[in-house]
């Protein structure tokens, strides 16, 4: 018989106070060295970085740290989540971050997010520079106009909020990028709980419009890289470049063949990308 | 690819779509008539349980329709390319770049849209062989 298989990645839930509400949240971790905590996209879950956690380039310097958030993957929502609308605001985002980095002892992590991941880096790297080693924003922007009016298409009872999620999401992926990442981004979105996706987006396109306040990030306390995709037309590259115009110091990147999920609709392309900031981030380190 | 192939591409939906058994299931529970506006010609699609059983060319006076898919000759030729460059790799990055509007009764092109973004971008897959 073969020898079973197994990924280096360990799987532990943590116990979090957040909103003064006790949350259990499942983290994924792999690897030693410097603490890259990953944010996973709106409506999705840290398995969006299951390649970076089985990438051992990365793993032998990093300590990749993957979570969950609150009502998404296998973070259940708190206890009397079922008489609430799930809405994410800047202030809750913030929090859950610090609290989780905390509970864990992180020491001046680097924070890589996607899409809302890569929104509340700007925010971090505004409010808490001295608490991070370096922020990295994927499809990141202070703003970004919206490609749809309706958020509600996202929950309503005659629309299947996993299979319109996975629809509206498919045309953020790059037309390179393979079939199975491509699917498995896709799947992600599908599985969602109802409401979930929409409730993320109140951050995304309410309560982050951050353009007034990125010009306040000083880099030179913690430096901030912004990489996008060509292709993702939910935050543009033209997006992101206005974001940077504010920013001095900050270091903008358009990632070809790449859409709105770098890190799991074509992680080979990706990495093309990323090794040279972690290693950039390491020599900083020394 | 030139404005009639343009044309011949939403022509060839029927064959496309219904030679897709994957495709057809997907679309079981659509049942409508959706209009494609490719520059100044308009289409009619008759879709029943998946199966598009026809493609009327138009012009038309007076008919009733589902939802509308309009976008110039030159967004449609250059969405069905093999590989679409960004802004047309999609029908809603188009409709984003403003070269391309949805219109109607959305409910039911949101219950099916995998489905009905699949039929439209169909003639891409052939292309790409």
């Amino acid at each position: 018989m073969a020898e079973p298989v197994f990924e280096p990645i360990r799987g532990a839930y943590v116990h979090l106070s957040l909103g003064e509400r006790p949350h259990r949240v499942y983290f994924e971790e792999a690897g030693l060295g410097i603490p890259l905590v990953c944010l996973h996209t709106a409506g999705a879950d840290g398995r969006q970085f299951r390649h970076l956690l089985n990438d051992g380039a990365v793993t032998r310097h990093f300590r990749v740290l993957a979570f969950d958030m609150p009502w998404h993957g296998k973070s259940l929502p708190p206890a009397g989540w079922q008489d609430e609308e799930y809405r994410l605001t800047t202030q809750a985002y913030v929090d859950l971050i610090l609290a989780f980095c905390a509970a864990l002892r992180l020491e001046r992590p680097v924070v890589l997010g996607c899409s809302i991941g890569g929104k509340i880096v700007l925010e971090l790297a505004r409010a808490h520079p001295e608490r991070f080693r370096a922020l990295i924003g994927l499809e990141s922007a202070a703003y970004q106009p919206p490609w749809y009016d309706d958020t509600g298409w996202l929950h309503r009872p005659d629309v299947h909020g996993g299979e319109v999620a996975g629809a509206l999401m498919s045309g953020l992926i790059a037309p390179q990028s393979p079939d199975e990442t491509r699917w498995e981004t896709l799947w992600g979105y599908m599985q969602g709980g109802p409401g979930v996706f929409k409730g993320d987006l109140h951050f995304y396109r309410v309560d982050g419009d951050f353009r007034d306040r990125v010009g306040q990030i000083d880099t030179t306390r913690c430096p901030l890289y912004l990489l996008t995709g060509e292709y993702d037309f939910s935050c543009t590259p033209e997006d992101t470049r206005l974001t940077a115009e504010k920013i001095p110091g900050a270091r903008f990147t358009v990632m070809t063949e790449i859409g709105h999920f770098p890190m799991a609709e074509n992680p080979a392309q990706f990495r093309r990308y990323l090794l040279p900031v972690l290693d950039e981030i390491r020599a900083a380190a020394r | 690819m030139s404005a009639a192939s343009a044309h011949a591409s939403i022509l060839s939906l029927p064959d496309l779509v219904n030679g897709d058994a994957d495709l057809v299931r997907r679309g079981r529970y659509l049942t409508a008539t959706f209009l494609v506006e490719v520059g100044e010609r308009e289409f009619l699609v008759r879709v029943v349980e998946g199966r598009v059983v026809a493609v009327e060319a138009g012009p038309f006076l007076m008919r009733s329709w589902t939802f509308a898919l309009r976008a110039s000759e030159e967004a449609w030729r250059r969405f069905w390319e093999p590989t679409p460059a960004p802004g047309y790799h999609d029908l809603f990055a188009m409709k984003k770049l403003g070269v391309a509007r949805i219109e109607g009764d959305l409910i039911p092109l949101m219950a099916n849209l995998r489905y009905v973004k699949d039929v439209v971008a169909a003639p891409r897959w052939k292309a790409r062989g």
